[in-house]
């Protein structure tokens, strides 16, 4: 054994994982790899609270447990509310002197629809009261623990079975919403995207929002083979051409200055990216051109935010 | 890790639970068997492999071990087959082949 880590380049990947395998995530499951990299870069001094989906059912179904390390479960509605009273919980007994000081990391974590559906008030009060946490949304695109239910990060054309494509509808009829920026119009010190493609940014950004003061925000792109109907070899893969395509750019945003993490100097066509999924299987070849007009327009607003106010 | 007869999940029954559905072993998933779900098996080729370790960054479920030679090997009592390593390796050293075959 190597020590207590592992060196690939300039990046040190600890070898002990603080989420036991033997979870039952889907096969070739993106969630389950983000989460474990994000466990990884948490290390153990961390209270985590998650809100009710995949994630959440798939570690610790009765009578087993994948977590080495405080896990609260919450509802949908309150996943921020309780890692706030934690947070400030923690703060007052040690301020006290009735728990030992310690450097405990707060963490919720909650899918796309814990996040940006319904738990997204709860989540905006606890950036707006400046508690010292971490948010990591797990971003599938839709209701997957439930059944592929269409939720407000769904992009659009994307097949779910409450947004069927047909002879009447393509699917999904509206744009997904951008939650990193709702985080951002916070002022919060934090706010940044990541995906599984880029497991190094993820585990540094997940690392840095942590160690940041203050509440910080990282909304991580995890392909779900089950939900996205694409083979159980390419979720990694997908996550990567997300990222090349411009469907989901990698950057920062401290203090509402942005940082582009990832700048390929020319996308490649938003098809690569829809091509292997069954959900945009159905997409004519206009709807196609619609979707890459959409993402270019998106990535460009994106690129001149970056330029006019950079982080230093 | 575990004297108690942590029978998961087949023959589990309530009478085996703790009081208030307590869980006593933290990370007790770990007992647990996920290898059967399996239906394509990931094989290594030694000669091919260059220790880089990427099919360990990238197994979401945590089934590739590092052994004391250095090489990572498929853990396949976790393995679900997915074959995300095989197409991590950059050296083509990770081969599906159908379950049940040798």
């Amino acid at each position: 054994m190597e020590g207590q880590a592992i060196k690939f380049g300039k990046n040190m990947v600890p070898l002990a994982d603080t989420l036991a395998p033997g979870h039952s995530f889907c096969i070739g499951c993106g969630e389950a790899l983000a989460l474990k990299l994000a466990c990884k870069a948490l290390g153990e001094n961390v209270i985590i609270s998650m809100a009710t989906g995949c994630a959440e059912i798939c570690t610790s179904p009765l009578p087993v447990t994948s977590w080495r390390v405080p896990w609260i479960h919450t509802l949908f509605e309150n996943n921020s509310a309780v890692i706030s009273g934690v947070e400030a919980g923690s703060k007052i007994l040690m301020a006290k002197g009735k728990k030992p000081q310690k450097d405990i990391k707060y963490v919720a974590m909650g899918g796309d629809g814990a996040t940006s559906d319904i738990g997204l008030q709860a989540l905006s009060g606890a950036l707006e009261r400046g508690h010292d946490f971490l948010y990591l949304c797990w971003d599938n695109e839709a209701y997957m623990n439930t059944g592929i239910q269409r939720s407000s990060a769904t992009p659009y054309g994307a097949s779910t079975t409450t947004a069927p494509a047909g002879k009447v509808s393509i699917g999904q009829k509206t744009r997904k919403k951008n939650m990193v920026e709702i985080a951002a119009a916070h002022d919060i010190p934090y706010a940044a995207t990541a995906s599984i493609g880029y497991p190094f940014d993820l585990m540094n950004k997940v690392k840095k929002g942590a160690e940041t003061k203050g509440p910080a925000y990282v909304h991580v792109f995890v392909p779900c083979p089950t939900g996205w109907r694409h083979a159980s070899d390419m979720a990694v893969e997908l996550g990567r051409l997300a990222v090349e395509t411009g469907v989901f750019p990698l950057y920062e945003v401290e203090h509402g200055r942005y940082r582009m993490n990832v700048s390929p100097s020319t996308l490649k066509p938003v098809e690569e990216y829809l091509k292997p999924q069954g959900r945009f299987r159905h997409l004519p070849e206009e709807e196609i051109r619609k979707i890459q007009e959409m993402v270019n327009e998106e990535y460009e607003r994106l690129k001149a935010k970056a330029a006019a106010f950079p982080l230093a | 890790m575990a004297e108690k007869k942590l029978k998961v999940p087949e023959d589990f029954t309530w009478r085996d639970m703790e009081v208030g559905n307590i869980i006593t072993e933290p990370g007790n998933a770990s007992l647990r068997k996920t290898g059967d779900w399996r239906s394509m098996r990931p094989v290594l080729d030694k000669e091919k492999c260059i220790k880089c370790g990427l099919c360990w960054l990238y197994c979401p479920d945590g089934a590739v071990k590092l052994l004391d030679d250095g090489y990572y090997e498929p853990d396949l009592f976790y393995c679900k087959g997915c074959g995300i390593c095989a197409r991590a390796c950059k050296k083509g050293a990770i081969t599906m082949i159908e379950e049940g075959e040798k």
